[in-house]
């Protein structure tokens, strides 16, 4: 008996029809595409994106040259070099970032001891030349001049959880 | 047309200018089918993705468009796409056969678009008027899978190989299929000629078309048919994800939009077949008026565009199937009920005429 059913259940090629009838209905129901230029899917405070040194309100800046982040940079993307300065703080004379060899785990923004690295929520940025993607000290810190408000914004929005 | 014929004759003498004049007018009309045709294919890839997205709530190509309008939102992309294709270099590998490499999309292209000399597109248009036409179409549909076989040896790749050999079997598998449901419709129309099938379902109301009479052959057909045109489900022989694309993989730029081409009014062909065979071609579904007063060219249009819409569908909804269960399918499947359905069909065509006045068989016996 089941065998027949199976049967006349091909020949009559119900299981197509069951499979037409579900694109058929997905046919007209609503996209859920994001046109990505014009509309943008909500970030999260936390998002991952583009690195940036923050300096204090005072203008002096927060890396202490600790080197907490170039040890535990999976990618080996950080590279560090510091002096002591006239004022006898010690500060960084090289912080390069390769982004091209970053893989945006926040690890060091984590290990950050004065919240000096961070990364933002930056993603449409590119370079041209492979060189463009390291990112010196002074490219770093000035995109954290510019994005101050939102970064300053999205830590004190996490800052309950950490 | 008598006027231009004397200008004809007149110019270049009696022979002369009557093997010029009918040379004019035959290029006229194969230019009058192979133009729209060729657009109808490039709109046939647009119509392709745009409802493949549709199915699977994407929204699919909509941001080429013509001088900026935005409700033409997408549909410049078949234009970009081809103008991209035309500007790449066609690559030709290192251990190709050249001549046969060159050759293989031309002879796709050709049977593919020389079919389409004898499909009548109304009572009067059509190009060649000829007794044979369905064996025309026969041989011309059979003859594509030469250039997918030269493609695949001549490329010398193993995927490309292995997508040729996957290719032959299974045109060829499907061409008896096809072939069978075919005869039943020869039956029913006791002609060749495909205008005159379709005044052979002339009648009063769509219940005269072969459809409804042959229907379990119109699903052969239309299933050969897809696997006749390599479409998914049955496109083992280009099978993406197995073999890279199959007897393609090694062409490029132009050589392969030919392919594409060929694939494509390929389709439309196999669909405007099975309108003119099973749906009644340019017949309206219904002899009253609103549905005469419209032309019988846009009846097949809408018919061909309505099985068109079933291959895309069928693309969006079938996982591909495997080889093996291809040739079942094929050889103990469909021939099978082919041959059954022409014997029975048989039968009933030599009951005594007084059972074929029976209501219902009328119509159709």
């Amino acid at each position: 008996m089941n065998r027949i059913k199976k049967f006349f259940s091909t020949f009559l090629l119900f299981e197509l029809l069951k499979g037409m009838a579900v694109t058929g209905k997905y046919l007209f129901k609503p996209k859920i595409t994001v046109h990505y230029p014009e509309e943008k899917t909500p970030q999260s405070p936390r998002f991952r994106g583009l690195h940036a040194l923050r300096r204090y309100p005072n203008g002096e800046e927060r890396c202490i040259a600790c080197k907490l982040c170039e040890a535990v940079c999976p990618a080996l993307a950080i590279t560090i070099e510091s002096e002591e300065r006239a004022d006898g703080t010690r500060r960084t004379t090289r912080y390069d970032i390769d982004l091209s060899k970053c893989i945006f785990c926040g690890f060091c923004e984590e290990s950050c001891p004065v919240d000096s690295i961070v990364e933002t929520r930056i993603l449409e940025y590119h370079c041209e030349k492979r060189e463009d993607f390291i990112y010196t000290k002074e490219m770093l810190l000035a995109v954290g001049d510019r994005y101050e408000e939102q970064i300053a914004k999205d830590r004190e929005a996490d800052a309950h959880y950490r | 047309m008598e006027n231009i014929q004397q200008q004809f004759v007149q110019l270049f003498g009696t022979e002369l200018g009557s093997m010029l004049f009918s040379l004019t007018t035959n290029l006229a009309l194969i230019f009058a089918i192979v133009i729209p045709l060729l657009l109808g294919v490039a709109y046939l890839t647009f119509a392709e993705r745009k409802v493949i997205a549709y199915m699977q709530i994407r929204v699919g190509p909509n941001r080429v468009t013509f001088f900026g309008i935005p409700w033409l939102r997408g549909w410049g992309q078949p234009i970009a796409d081809a103008v991209k294709a035309l500007m790449k270099e066609i690559v030709i590998p290192t251990g190709a056969n050249k001549f046969l490499f060159i050759l293989a999309p031309i002879l796709t292209i050709m049977p593919a678009l020389a079919a389409w000399a004898v499909i009548p597109f109304s009572p009067e248009l059509v190009l060649a008027d000829i007794n044979a036409g369905l064996l025309y179409i026969l041989a011309m549909t059979s003859m594509g899978i030469y250039g997918i076989i030269i493609a695949g040896w001549a490329s010398n790749s193993k995927y490309a190989f292995l997508g040729a050999m996957r290719s032959a079997a299974q045109v060829v598998s499907y061409e008896l299929a096809m072939g069978f449901a075919l005869v039943c419709v020869l039956m029913m129309s006791q002609s060749l000629n495909l205008g005159d099938i379709v005044n052979g379902q002339q009648g009063d109301s769509f219940l005269n078309w072969y459809l409804i009479p042959l229907f379990p052959m119109f699903l052969v057909y239309l299933i050969s048919g897809i696997a006749e045109t390599n479409r998914a489900p049955f496109d083992v022989a280009e099978g993406e994800s197995e073999i890279v694309a199959g007897f393609h993989v090694d062409y490029s730029g132009m050589a392969f939009t030919v392919f594409f081409l060929a694939e494509y009014s390929n389709m439309i062909l196999v669909a405007a077949l099975t309108s003119i065979m099973f749906l009644g071609g340019w017949l309206p579904p219904l002899d009253i008026v609103p549905f005469t007063l419209i032309p019988g060219f846009i009846w097949l249009l809408l018919k061909i565009a309505f099985v068109l819409f079933f291959f895309l569908w069928f693309r969006a909804t079938f996982p591909r199937y495997r080889y093996d269960q291809i040739m079942r399918l094929g050889w103990k499947v469909f021939i099978p009920i082919t041959l059954v359905w022409i014997v029975l069909l048989g039968l009933i065509m030599q009951l005594p005429e007084s059972v074929r006045n029976l209501p219902l068989l009328n119509i159709w016996f």
